[in-house]
């Protein structure tokens, strides 16, 4: 039986009338709407962060946008989540993330399969109008069967979450501040001689781009499996 | 109705965009009636010409010769396309970016040469510190990211741009494609 405590929220979407949960966030009521807000670093099954921005909805009487992977649901809330200033938003966010390390789609393992070149496509970006920074960045191949490319890292901190609250390992972690973050495994140490990685591939199968693959794996050949996760909680939750 | 002058450029690119150009088939045909090829790596003419209707641009601007040549073009060509990821992003060229150019000289024409080791000093265009997309050099009308973009894409592009409209090139291509 429903607990009597459940309470439902009515709000409007994009002009719809819809309900959620109170606990719900307006990006899972637009979801199971189909009501599509694009998102890098949300993943259903782990918590949120809101780290990417791409999620920043307009609500009626705030000027400030705020993302709908955190701003849970609330009685009358009038939300719009897909305006021109919006959609300037997000490309000026997108394009930048582009600009920041080296994300060379045409010889990624990830090319036709990245969430990030997917979303460009999307939001119809044809070039970034900033200038590109080119940064060095390492390659890590010392882990027996995974590879960390840090070009193509967004800092989306999946690979974080899902090693800390789904594996329980914590070997991902973020160093530094600003534009020198970075994930690091353990104590920054390189990722083949982490004590604490049980190898189990999660932080790669949740990668939105091509950061994190197979060894092996060559250019657009890295297809990942993100279907686990929501079983995987779903199981655990019912075991509980 | 007089033919649109069409130019291609090729920078520092791989050349498969032309290839690509070239892939268009039978349709290479349909668009000689309405084309006139006045510039290209495809036509043995030496001096890009004036009044040129469409030119489009295959490559990163990598060297001084490649600036030089992508002002001249900007200057004489009405219409200027960015034709693939190198001429859009600097794709692969700026995979040298974060290295210094003689560090790259080095690990090409000394590290791993085995024969008269040293790089090339005359009769090649010096190389600037680093390959960039030509939009930070001259504007850019229409942008057609992909590596290479498809036939189907370019010939979208020429033939959109023929019939006066701005290719809207939404599903298409992307970067990578």
């Amino acid at each position: 039986m429903r607990p009597a405590t459940t309470n439902v929220k009515t709000l409007k979407i994009d002009g719809r009338d819809l309900s959620g949960r109170q606990e719900e966030t307006i990006l899972e009521v637009a979801r199971q709407n189909g009501i599509f807000i694009p998102r890098l670093c949300e993943m259903e099954g782990l918590t949120d962060v809101g780290a990417c921005r791409m999620c920043l909805v307009e609500i009626k009487g705030q000027n400030r946008l705020l993302p709908a992977c955190v701003t849970a649901v609330e009685e009358g809330m009038e939300v719009t989540t897909d305006s021109e200033r919006l959609q300037n938003y997000r490309r000026m966010i997108l394009e930048l993330l582009f600009t920041e390390r080296n994300h060379v789609c045409s010889v990624c393992v990830s090319n036709g399969h990245c969430e990030m070149q997917m979303l460009a496509q999307r939001l119809g970006i044809t070039h970034v109008h900033f200038p590109y920074r080119y940064p060095k960045e390492e390659v890590d191949a010392s882990h027996d069967r995974f590879v960390i490319d840090h070009n193509r890292c967004i800092l989306c901190t999946r690979c974080v979450r899902v090693c800390d609250e789904i594996e329980g390992a914590h070997t991902w972690d973020i160093t530094g501040r600003g534009i020198d973050a970075q994930v690091i495994t353990d104590l920054n140490e390189p990722w083949g001689s982490s004590e604490t990685c049980t190898g189990c591939g999660k932080c790669v199968h949740v990668c939105p781009t091509g950061a994190l693959f197979e060894k092996g794996r060559s250019v657009a050949e890295m297809l990942k499996r993100r279907q686990f996760l929501p079983y995987l909680t779903m199981m655990r939750e019912e075991n509980e | 109705m007089s033919k649109a002058r069409v130019a291609t450029l090729w920078l520092d690119g791989c050349s498969g965009c032309h290839m690509s150009l070239l892939d268009m088939d039978e349709r290479l045909l349909e668009l000689a009636g309405k084309i006139e090829m006045v510039f290209s790596p495809l036509v043995d003419q030496k001096e890009f010409p004036e009044n040129v209707d469409v030119a489009l641009v295959e490559g990163a601007v990598s060297s001084d010769e490649d600036l030089e040549k992508i002002l001249k073009v900007r200057a004489r060509s009405k219409l200027l396309v960015s034709l693939g990821d190198c001429a859009v992003t600097a794709n692969i060229p700026s995979m040298r970016n974060p290295f210094k150019v003689k560090d790259v000289l080095d690990r090409a024409y000394i590290e791993n040469a085995t024969l008269n080791p040293g790089a090339p000093v005359d009769a090649v265009p010096t190389l600037r510190p680093q390959a960039r997309p030509i939009h930070e050099f001259v504007n850019v009308d229409v942008f057609v990211p992909g590596c290479p973009p498809s036939a189907d894409t370019i010939y979208f592009v020429l033939a959109e741009i023929l019939e006066g409209r701005v290719p809207d090139l939404g599903a298409k291509t992307r970067f990578g494609a």
